[in-house]
């Protein structure tokens, strides 16, 4: 089987990728999806929040999918559901696995949209025991809001993930005792809104530089014990301090689900543990894009929405005009920046490039700096903090003669 | 009346019950846990060992041997993924004496093919040797099965020659009845039998006390794991073990049958039963693990976990009648290498049970098992003919393992059914892998409640009270 363009995962970056090359002119899509329906992560999201940036309006993340569902089937792009990627090459052949058997299909264009996996309790070494009553914050929502059902009724959350704190709302609304919410590190890795709309107005604590310590309970969890920890988020004795409780709720960080990639031998970067990227989305293996969680963890869909839109358009020019000739340069990430995504930029393009990066820490007053190109630039923020993304936009006329961008924030000078 | 009745499902009672069934005698397994493999069978370090560190002519030398020398066979019919992998056992300088005393007692015990290789052989064999290991015992017989799988398929080939298998039946007295014994269970079940086999782990010593046999000890040894990732694959290839001490073989690094890399375990004296991990537990796995192996790869951590060895106060398997009472035989003690010797163990006990009861031959034995991974060892194209029978196998339900839908129908429709997520775990590896269960578990969840008709708040993680919702429907 041939096809121009296959795009695995049929969530919101798969979407919006699909739909942009569809504008773009490219008509033989196929788009991959490993559930019944298509949405993604969305369709269990059922609090509200979504398209704020991108469509100006509040929506649930059923409503958000929807309307990317609804462009999609108007320019009839065939989804195949129910079907798993079982394997990918860096030749573009992509294999598949569904009820009806298993095939391989020649792409001529690949975008990966798999999205990401929540990091797991295991992970953590947590000492005590193993009982029922563990669940990471997405299962949870998925036994909530898909299935009706509550895992628990006094819960305590460990970490500060988006997830974990609109689980916190969630089970409080559905009546769960939620005891406080537990993270190791000075600052909350959610996005601030949902601090003050999850926790501070339903009065649920949250406990900085807190983790648990050891779990409780031999067949369902009794109990947890929480301590705060030190700069190097070690225990610090005599601070440790009981919840009962039924429940443990996981937020601790989302992973991007690259096995496919690795799979394919395409490299990827140890910061964001998705593929290195130039502005066009596409990887290190030509003719293979990325875009969404798959590529970098984002907090909004609506940049996912965007990304994935660069991605699928440079899909439609590559599968129209082949390998553009490139002139690639390293972007990184300086003083106070995890990462900065895209890793490398075209300083031959003609249009401006949208550069997302995130700090390593809460900064006040905070300045960013770009430098390697035409002279220094700047920008203020008041303020900024790592678990929300950041971007800035650079004009063509600045990257056109360098050799490599570096971004760094600093705090500004009183 | 049964002829023998087996006290524990762990792998000592499962290849009891497989080796009573070549013989022509009715046979029942009881568990106290919902699941076979519910304690040391389940969390272990899967090692089928060589045989040179137990003391020579002891019984554990006896059966480890002859276990060993058995498992090939065993796995290749009971579809078990078994490989012989070989181990390292390293010194450091200074150690060479220990070292050759370990070779020394290995010939004696009757091991083949040991020798002791020097650091550039060894450094060529695992490259990620530590730097301190200067020489190696290499033990080109050590094997690696996963010790939960061996136990569901030598009970599972069991019940499908005929042995009944009664899970949740806590036996809490034995009285005499006419021709043996009536075993009676908290849940107010009974059993009888000809025969009793105790082989109940750690609750062997209590098991004896209900029949009025005290003739020995039972203690508790905690041993803490951590499991790496399958990414984490090609780190180590063969099993590395630190020279032994008084404690026992210490934190070895091995990669496990399916592929992960396992450390551990520690080994803490425990007043009880508990599998609860200890902070210090992780701390003394990553020291002791260092000596092993350089750079290994923690941050792959997918779980941690502990199991409890139950060990004798003869620090000597306990493979033998009742002295104090008629129709009991023990299997007990069971501490390492209880696993390696599992199949030698059934083979021992069920030759004295069936010359004891005068019984002949099962002519209708057969010793065969369907593989549990047959569906994923078979090529693409075979795959597609299985799919097109039973479209089920084409449904993948856990994504990081790539287990599907047919697969875990199969763990509920196999013997001995899987009841619980952990027991569709331990089948399928649904639910094993980076995510631990994060995706699947929902899905695996809808699964069980509609094979067997249950309500929310019925379904557990492993029996008993571990009720997966606890919240109730909204």
């Amino acid at each position: 089987m041939k096809r121009d363009l296959v795009i695995i995962g049929g969530g919101p970056a798969g979407l919006a990728a699909a739909i942009a090359a569809y504008d773009k002119g490219v008509r033989d899509i196929l788009v991959v999806e490993r559930e019944s329906r298509p949405g993604g992560i969305l369709k269990q999201c059922i609090h509200n929040g979504f398209g704020l940036t991108r469509f100006k309006e509040s929506m649930t993340g059923p409503e958000y999918a929807q309307r990317f569902i609804d462009e999609a089937e108007k320019r009839k792009i065939e989804i195949l559901t129910d079907t798993f990627v079982t394997r990918l090459t860096d030749k573009k052949e992509v294999t598949c696995m569904n009820e009806r058997g298993i095939f391989t299909i020649q792409a001529r264009a690949v975008i990966l949209a798999m999205g990401c996996r929540e990091r797991s309790k295991g992970a953590l070494n947590i000492a005590g025991t193993r009982p029922a009553g563990l669940f990471s914050a997405g299962t949870a929502q998925k036994y909530v809001n898909l299935y009706g059902m509550l895992p628990g009724k006094r819960v305590v959350i460990l970490g500060s993930g988006d997830i974990g704190l609109i689980m916190a709302r969630r089970m409080t609304l559905e009546g769960a005792k939620v005891l406080c919410v537990c993270e190791i590190r000075p600052h909350s890795s959610g996005l601030r809104r949902n601090i003050a709309q999850c926790l501070d107005d339903f009065g649920i604590p949250l406990y900085l530089q807190h983790t648990i310590v050891e779990i409780r309970g031999k067949e369902r969890v009794e109990g947890v014990v929480v301590a705060a920890v030190d700069k190097d988020k070690r225990p610090i004795a005599g601070t440790e301090k009981v919840f009962e409780c039924d429940t443990v709720l996981f937020s601790v960080g989302l992973i991007p689900e690259n096995e496919l990639t690795k799979g394919a031998g395409i490299p990827l970067d140890g910061r964001t543990k998705g593929c290195t990227v130039d502005g066009d989305r596409e990887t290190q293996a030509e003719g293979i894009f990325a875009c969404g969680n798959v590529l970098h963890v984002h907090d909004l869909v609506d940049f996912v929405s965007e990304e994935a839109e660069i991605a699928g358009s440079a899909a439609a020019e590559y599968l129209f005009g082949g390998e553009r000739q490139k002139r690639l340069i390293p972007v990184q990430a300086g003083q106070n920046v995890s990462y900065v995504l895209p890793q490398r930029l075209d300083a031959a393009s003609e249009s401006p490039q949208k550069l997302y990066f995130r700090v390593t820490g809460a900064i006040k007053n905070a300045v960013v700096r770009v430098e390697g190109g035409d002279g220094v630039r700047e920008w203020k923020k008041i303020a900024v903090a790592p678990g929300e993304m950041e971007h800035i936009t650079l004009p063509p006329a600045y990257f056109r003669e360098a050799e490599g961008l570096c971004v760094s924030v600093l705090a500004q000078e009183a | 009346m049964y002829d023998v009745a087996v006290i524990g499902a762990g792998v000592v009672g499962a290849f009891c019950a497989r080796e009573l069934k070549k013989y022509d005698l009715d046979v029942v397994v009881a568990e106290s846990a919902d699941d076979v493999a519910a304690g040391a069978s389940r969390a272990n370090s899967g090692i089928v060992h060589a045989g040179f560190d137990a003391p020579a002519g002891s019984l554990k030398a006896k059966f480890n041997l002859e276990g060993n020398r058995l498992m090939e066979e065993v796995c290749r019919e009971l579809g078990v993924k078994f490989y012989r992998n070989g181990s390292l056992v390293l010194a450091g300088k200074g150690q060479e004496e220990q070292l050759r005393a370990l070779f020394e007692r290995g010939i004696q015990n009757g091991v083949t093919g040991l020798r002791i290789v020097g650091r550039e052989e060894l450094a060529a064999m695992e490259p990620n040797v530590a730097e301190g290991a200067q020489s190696a015992l290499y033990a080109p017989t050590g094997g690696i099965v996963c010790p939960y799988g061996l136990t569901i398929a030598a009970m599972g080939n069991a019940m499908d020659n005929g042995a009944a298998l009664e899970c949740g039946f806590k036996a809490v007295s034995a009285e005499r009845c006419k021709g043996g014994w009536t075993l009676h269970a908290a849940s107010g079940k009974t059993l009888s039998a000809r025969i009793v086999i105790n082989c109940a782990g750690y609750g062997s010593e209590q098991v004896a006390a209900l029949f009025g046999d005290s003739s020995f000890r039972i203690g508790a040894r905690k041993g803490e794991y951590m499991l790496l990732d399958r990414s984490c694959g090609g780190f180590v290839r063969h099993t590395m073990f630190s020279l032994p001490t008084a404690a026992g073989k210490g934190v070895l690094l091995t990669p496990t049958a399916d592929g992960n890399v396992l450390v551990g375990p520690t080994s803490v004296e425990q007043a009880e039963y508990d599998t609860s991990v200890r902070r210090e537990g992780f701390d003394d796995i990553r020291a002791k693990a260092c000596l092993l192996m350089k750079d290994i790869p923690f941050s792959q951590t997918i779980t941690s976990f502990a199991g409890v060895r139950a060990y004798s106060d003869r620090h000597d398997f306990i493979v033998e009648w009742s002295a104090a009472c008629e129709g009991l035989f023990h299997v007990a003690g069971i501490e390492s290498p209880g696993l390696t010797s599992a199949p030698a163990l059934g083979a021992y006990a069920a030759k004295q049970v069936a010359e004891k009861l005068g019984a002949g031959k099962n002519s209708t034995f057969d010793p065969v098992r369907r593989p549990q991974h047959w569906f994923r060892s078979l090529t693409d194209e075979e795959k597609n003919e299985v799919i097109a029978r039973r479209p089920e196998y084409g449904k993948i339900v856990c994504r990081c393992e790539e287990v599907t839908l047919g697969e875990i129908v199969d763990a509920m429709r196999t013997n001995p059914p899987a009841r619980t997520l952990d027991g569709i775990k331990l089948r399928t590896r649904a639910g094993m892998g980076r995510c631990q269960s994060g995706f699947c578990q929902p899905g695996v969840f809808d699964i069980l409640r509609s094979e067997y008709g249950l309500q929310a708040d019925e379904v557990t993680k492993n029996g008993g009270k571990s009720f997966v919702i606890a919240g109730g429907e909204l």
